[in-house]
């Protein structure tokens, strides 16, 4: 591809497809936070190394995120809570793979704005009620896509980019967690 | 050597009886063994009689429109044998193949053979595949495979779980809740299509249009097409429909596709509503394929198809289960329709990739003298089909010719 449409560089992505093909070892990536508590429920995040193609790498600097809960919460308020950055999370990689397949497809974006909903009920947390579960009980995301295409082909973008993100298989599948105390 | 006389192995026989280049089949069983013994009592051939196509062959019968039982397959396929009198030695299962300095060395449990050149035509579905965590259920519920299962009386009374949305699936769920048994659908990717359009059979229109004839070549993502889970198809005498709204009618329940089980849980995945987008999606644009074929049909061509038609998407149940406790009681039975990978094991050549498929260009195997038939895609997309073989077996029988000749 030589010009590009949506700015994403999907030849290189191609590429990486093809050559990690015949190198699974090298796909292999590990992604890294290290949070430190402030006080109260306030911590603070900071992300900037990460492994992947056989060598340690690193972000061009240090980014910093503030985790807190709201006011109603009786909190501070210093940042967004811990489960907001999970629908963060999921509008950007969503976001991300829209771009990616319509750049794929040769498909012009104009905006794709998105609002995402997690339907919340405290009670698990507040353990007011052991069957509620302490997690969302459902997101909703709802995009508004403006694109040189047909309605069935922004359709068709949405739900390739939720087949190929990993944020998404991350909230709909189980993932093993080990948390432990060094 | 051609190894199995399905109506693979049987159709590379035909063609190298045409060309006088002297071969035998072996086969494991009986002419169509798979067919015979593999296969549970109701199935039906996915295709209309009219389309069972044999080199030399057609459907001759009073209903065209209809589906082969089992044991019309095998007779089918039997007949073929005998009118092309295939050198079958039936009972013959082989046991290890090498490569010679001049062909290849075939080791079998009635004895060794030396050949030029060789055919697998072993099928594309020697052993159901069952995802590992199946070692996790709890042993109260009873697991079966798709080679187990013959009819719902082989399964215990009370709720079954079935896992996959394919035609084996979709039939088995079907089946087992008109046998009184509730049944739950675990549904991952799946290829929805209607069993009739537009007045025809939907395999009549990927005939017609020319999608079955798209060659390997040619796809964009043959890997994928060669992966593509079966159709949501059943050849019935109503020739109805067994999508997933069908099975939502009956009564089915809908849950995403199994992930994992967690202390005896078992845990689905909650992406189930675009697993339906998908399917959706890509059943309109085959359609708007068949349409835009259509469109390019002189008037008379067409006189006898009905109008365009386009189907309710599939629905989205009100809410779905992310968690099933396998030691309820409420699922007395676990059926695997997951899928179904081909059995190398006797293959003592490294032509085997590391998901366990066999590496060949078109049929052509990246051994010299060494071919195969019968495989998802192998040189088009109806290549799995019945009526799909001849066209691969003229091929790779021509290509096995030139390898002979020496000008390969």
């Amino acid at each position: 591809m030589t010009t590009s449409t949506n700015g994403v560089n999907v030849q290189a992505l191609l590429d990486a497809r093809e050559a990690l093909k015949g190198a699974p070892e090298a796909a292999q990536f590990t992604w890294r936070a290290s949070a430190k508590w402030q006080s109260g429920v306030h911590s603070q995040i900071k992300v900037q190394s990460f492994f992947g193609l056989g060598a340690e790498q690193s972000h061009k600097e240090e980014w910093s995120f503030e985790a807190d809960h709201p006011e109603v919460f009786a909190a501070e308020d210093n940042g967004i809570t811990p489960i907001e950055y999970l629908i963060v999370g999921l509008a950007s990689c969503l976001t991300g793979g829209i771009a990616s397949v319509a750049e794929n497809r040769g498909i012009k974006l104009h905006s794709v704005e998105s609002v995402v909903e997690g339907g919340h009920d405290i009670r698990g947390i507040l353990g007011a009620d052991s069957d509620v579960r302490n997690g969302y009980n459902d997101i909703k995301v709802t995009f508004h896509i403006d694109a040189d295409a047909s309605r069935e082909d922004i359709e068709a973008l949405v739900a390739q980019s939720q087949k190929r993100s990993a944020v998404y298989d991350a909230l709909t599948n189980p993932t093993n967690v080990i948390v432990e105390v060094a | 050597m051609v190894i199995g006389a399905g109506h693979a192995g049987l159709a590379a026989s035909h063609f190298l009886s045409a060309r006088s280049i002297d071969h035998v089949v072996l086969e494991r069983g009986e002419v169509a063994n798979s067919w015979r013994r593999e296969r549970w009592d109701s199935l039906r051939l996915l295709t209309p009689n009219w389309q069972s196509r044999l080199p030399g062959q057609r459907y001759e019968g009073p209903d065209p429109d209809g589906y082969m039982t089992m044991g019309e397959v095998t007779q089918f396929i039997g007949r073929f044998a005998a009118a092309s009198r295939a050198p079958v030695r039936t009972g013959t299962t082989v046991t290890s193949l090498r490569r010679t300095d001049d062909g290849y060395h075939v080791t079998t449990d009635q004895g060794d053979v030396g050949c030029r050149a060789v055919v697998i035509a072993s099928g594309a579905c020697n052993r159901p595949a069952v995802p590992p965590f199946a070692a996790a259920v709890p042993g109260s519920v009873e697991q079966l495979t798709p080679f187990d299962y013959r009819d719902p009386a082989k399964l215990p009374d009370g709720g079954v779980l079935v896992v996959g949305a394919s035609a084996t699936g979709v039939q088995l769920a079907a089946e087992l809740q008109r046998s009184g048994r509730p049944v739950t659908l675990s549904v991952g990717e799946h290829v929805r299509l209607p069993r009739t359009y537009r007045g025809r059979d939907v395999l009549w229109w990927m005939d017609a249009s020319g999608v079955w004839d798209q060659r390997y070549d040619e796809l964009d993502d043959l890997t994928r097409a060669r992966r593509l889970p079966s159709p949501q198809l059943v050849g019935t005498p109503e020739r109805a429909t067994l999508d997933l709204n069908a099975l939502t009618a009956m009564g089915v329940e809908l849950i995403g596709r199994w992930a994992a089980v967690r202390d005896g849980r078992a845990l689905f995945s909650g992406g189930l509503r675009n697993m339906f987008s998908l399917a959706d999606l890509k059943m309109r644009r085959l359609l708007d394929t068949f349409d835009d074929w259509a469109r390019e049909q002189g008037p008379g061509d067409m006189a006898e198809v009905g109008p365009a038609e386009r189907f309710a998407p599939t629905g989205v149940p009100a809410s779905t289960r992310l968690q099933i406790d396998l030691a309820s009681g409420e699922f007395r039975a676990i059926v695997w329709a997951t899928g179904f990978r081909p059995d190398y094991r006797w293959l003592d050549v490294p032509v085997v990739d590391a998901k366990g498929q066999l590496r060949h260009e078109g049929g052509a195997v990246a051994s010299p003298g060494l071919y195969a038939l019968g495989l998802p895609v192998l040189r088009r997309r109806k290549s799995s089909f019945i009526c799909g073989i001849e066209d691969d077996a003229r091929e790779v029988i021509d290509h096995l010719t030139r390898h002979l000749a020496g000008g390969l």
